[in-house]
């Protein structure tokens, strides 16, 4: 288990990975050094989450194609 | 009684009865009520138009029916265009009916009951190919027109519950030629490009003309086909488009399908806080185990474990145990914190908020004035912009 692996995943996905966690230590009868790597792991997906939910502000993008096709995003000009 | 000497038989009658008849209204258009409708097995459709002097018998044979833009129940008022025929072994005469309109609904209402017929029996509409709706996202896209309300209104409520959500906006024409084409190339580019986690498809309330690319085909296909899961925000609160019936979830206004998306952030937060405080009590509750574990083991008589083994394993539960602590304290200190940052900030932010829509206020004396009756002719007020303040003097 990285942090890289953890960092990639969706806000979605880390809450119920912790979700996972907490209700395994609760309930999971789970081994001192597993509980251990459990808990840092959801330390670990607590903090990336809060982290997720830090942006103050709203962004507002626009999604558009260039000539070639490829997809493009740019702020969104304000009124 | 004098017999005449020109008897006809009932068949003779009949068959001339049929040819003055059947001659007479080749072609009628009569409007009445269905009664009795009976879809038989045979795929023939038998019924009664009535009004409330007169009935006439009615049938449509069964190649006409799947034409017919509605389906066709007792109590409906509608035009039928048919001939009249006559029947003799029952001596009965009937409408033929070509074809019928539900009386009083336009061509769009009977195009949109068609549509919707024939996607539902396509399984477009099946509570199975419904995507759920992710509980967390972080990137939202947005199919709708770069300047109609539905835009500001979906961006209001975000900037208000969850403003660390990226909005991702699509723009397109919601109405008039074309937009049917937009929206459902907008879908399928958004499901190319990926990397959003949930789509709101609408526009504002508008007309059943104005809203009509919502109940286009192509755009419940493109919506049936997203592999994101759509959220449908056409603003028309009472009826349903085609697509409200194809998304995954349906919401009556762009606005509610803003709220749909996203829950409070500070609510995530809280959530997120009392997590980390149950996995602490939980790791707690383990290592405490573990402790009474290795006590028993050493004072026990059969212990015969190296000594230092256990001592080592005692000391790495009591390390892990501090770090545990600071480490969870720190977590949950941080969610915490950020979220009375963030009530704070939502306090803060909402009188600016009023002025920027250009409401101001007065000031006399360093006191908000409430009223008009506070100043008097000669006084200076200072007046607050959400940009800035200017002194004035009450003429009065």
């Amino acid at each position: 288990m990285t942090t890289k692996k953890i960092k990639k995943e969706s806000l979605e996905g880390s809450l119920a990975r912790l979700e996972e966690i907490v209700d395994a230590l609760e309930h999971g009868n789970v081994a001192l050094d597993d509980a251990v790597a459990l808990y840092e792991e959801g330390l670990s997906l607590a903090k990336d989450s809060a982290d997720r939910l830090k942006a103050a502000e709203l962004k507002i993008k626009k999604l558009s194609k260039d000539i070639d096709g490829k997809f493009k995003v740019t702020e969104l000009d304000e009124e | 009684m004098t017999v005449e000497k020109n008897v006809l038989t009932v068949s003779e009658l009949t068959r001339q009865v049929k040819y003055a008849l059947e001659g007479n209204f080749p072609r009628v258009w009569v409007q009445g009520e269905i009664s009795n409708c009976k879809h038989h097995t045979s795929g023939h459709l038998y019924f009664t138009l009535k009004d409330e002097g007169a009935q006439i018998s009615g049938v449509m044979w069964r190649s006409r029916v799947p034409l017919l833009p509605f389906m066709p129940e007792d109590g409906i008022n509608v035009i039928a265009r048919g001939s009249i025929t006559v029947y003799p072994p029952r001596g009965n005469y009937q409408i033929d009916v070509e074809q019928m309109q539900p009386l009083g609904v336009g061509e769009l209402q009977i195009a949109f009951e068609k549509l919707k017929q024939k996607l539902a029996a396509e399984g477009l509409f099946d509570e199975e190919h419904k995507i759920p709706i992710p509980q967390y996202p972080e990137r939202i896209g947005v199919v709708t027109s770069e300047t109609g309300a539905a835009l500001q209104d979906i961006r209001s409520v975000f900037a208000r519950r969850h403003p660390s959500i990226e909005l991702i906006l699509y723009p397109v024409k919601v109405q008039g030629d074309g937009a049917a084409e937009e929206i459902a190339h907008a879908i399928d580019d958004f499901n190319r490009f990926g990397s959003v986690d949930v789509l709101i498809v609408g526009r504002g309330g508008g007309s059943l003309e104005d809203l009509w690319a919502f109940n286009e085909e192509l755009v419940a296909r493109a919506i049936y086909a997203s592999q994101i899961p759509i959220i449908s925000a056409v603003g028309h609160e009472i009826d349903f488009s085609i697509a409200d019936f194809v998304a995954d979830l349906r919401a009556p206004t762009p606005s509610a399908a803003a709220e749909l998306a996203v829950k409070h952030r500070a609510d995530i937060i809280e959530n997120l806080a009392n997590l980390c405080y149950t996995m602490q009590e939980a790791a707690q509750n383990i290592i405490e185990a573990a402790k009474t574990k290795i006590g028993s083991a050493v004072s026990s008589y059969s212990f015969n474990r190296p000594r230092d083994l256990v001592r080592e394993y005692s000391q790495r539960t009591d390390e892990l145990e501090r770090t545990m602590n600071t480490a969870v304290l720190h977590a949950t200190q941080a969610a915490c914190q950020r979220q009375q940052a963030l009530a704070h900030r939502l306090e803060a932010l909402s009188p600016q908020g009023v002025l920027k829509r250009g409401y101001t206020i007065v000031r006399h004396r360093g006191k908000v004035v409430t009223s008009a009756k506070i100043l008097k002719q000669g006084d200076e007020a200072n007046i607050q912009f959400h940009n800035g303040e200017v002194t004035t003097r009450v003429e009065q």
